[in-house]
């Protein structure tokens, strides 16, 4: 019998959803704080699947929605590694308690 | 316990534990290695549900190309366990407290939510993860938002490019 109920998955997403936002409250670091993120899309996608695949198993509308979501995290995380590239070149530091003024 | 119960909870255990030992380790490249260990994990849950396109997708692109891109940019800019700024012990504590009430919060509700009550996957069924059906639904109903997330991709290049550049 192979059949895992909806229940445990969503768990599993939300701990996962849970220790990224513990990492976007406690760490400073600007990268780990991507790192973070990216957790927490990952559990969303997770959510996204199961849904798909307990509710509506003819379709495909939840593993779009994931690839979509894969899509756009490439390019957040692209435009997000440049504006830290750019923050690190000015300030010297990736700590965001620096960063404390929009124009330089 | 079947087969599939014995690996998707072996699965969620390594990704629950790496994604812990992401945000404890104190050398950043260690949590890069880590939060690849996670990808890899999440990747063996999405072939349980039958999403396989997507699980080639997710380490592709997550394993293979952003995180490459974290460990150049960390290599880069010759971050370590030293340069790692701290956060006090009492930031920590309310982070776990706050993060574990909503979590407590969602989980009681996830259990006692009747919809939800007696639902559970066939994950040997179904043909609607393979490559097959996917790109047959991409090129056809998804068209338009194919189309906008290469434009999305065009300007988020250009972004990087105009932000990163040095003036």
């Amino acid at each position: 019998m192979s059949t895992v109920p909806l229940t445990h998955i969503l768990f599993v997403s939300t701990a996962l959803f849970f220790i990224g936002m513990y990492g976007l409250f406690t760490r400073r670091n600007m990268i780990t704080m991507l790192m973070s993120v990216e957790l927490i899309l990952n559990s969303v996608n997770i959510n996204f699947v199961a849904f798909n695949k307990y509710l509506y198993p003819q379709k495909a509308d939840g593993i779009f929605f994931t690839i979509f979501i894969i899509t756009i995290a490439a390019a957040e995380a692209a435009v997000a590694i440049a504006i830290i590239i750019n923050l690190y070149r000015t300030h010297k530091s990736i700590d965001v308690d620096d960063a404390t003024e929009l124009k330089w | 316990m079947g087969t599939a119960q014995i690996l998707f909870w072996s699965l969620t255990a390594l990704a629950l534990i790496s994604a812990i030992m992401v945000l404890v380790s104190k050398n950043p490249v260690y949590s890069v290695l880590w939060l690849i260990v996670v990808f890899f994990a999440i990747s063996g849950h999405y072939i349980l549900l039958n999403a396989q396109f997507l699980a080639i997708v997710n380490l592709i692109v997550y394993a293979g190309a952003i995180m490459v891109l974290f460990l150049f940019v960390i290599m880069l800019m010759n971050l370590n366990t030293e340069t790692e700024p701290q956060k006090s012990i009492w930031m920590k504590f309310f982070g776990v407290v706050a993060g574990g009430l909503l979590l407590s919060f969602f989980i009681s509700f996830v259990i006692s939510s009747a919809d939800l009550k007696g639902k559970s996957a066939q994950l040997k069924e179904g043909e609607i993860g393979l490559i097959k059906t996917l790109g047959k639904a991409l090129f056809n109903d998804y068209v338009i938002p194919f189309e906008i997330a290469s434009i999305l991709f065009l300007s988020a290049m250009v972004g990087a490019v105009v932000i990163g550049k040095k003036d």
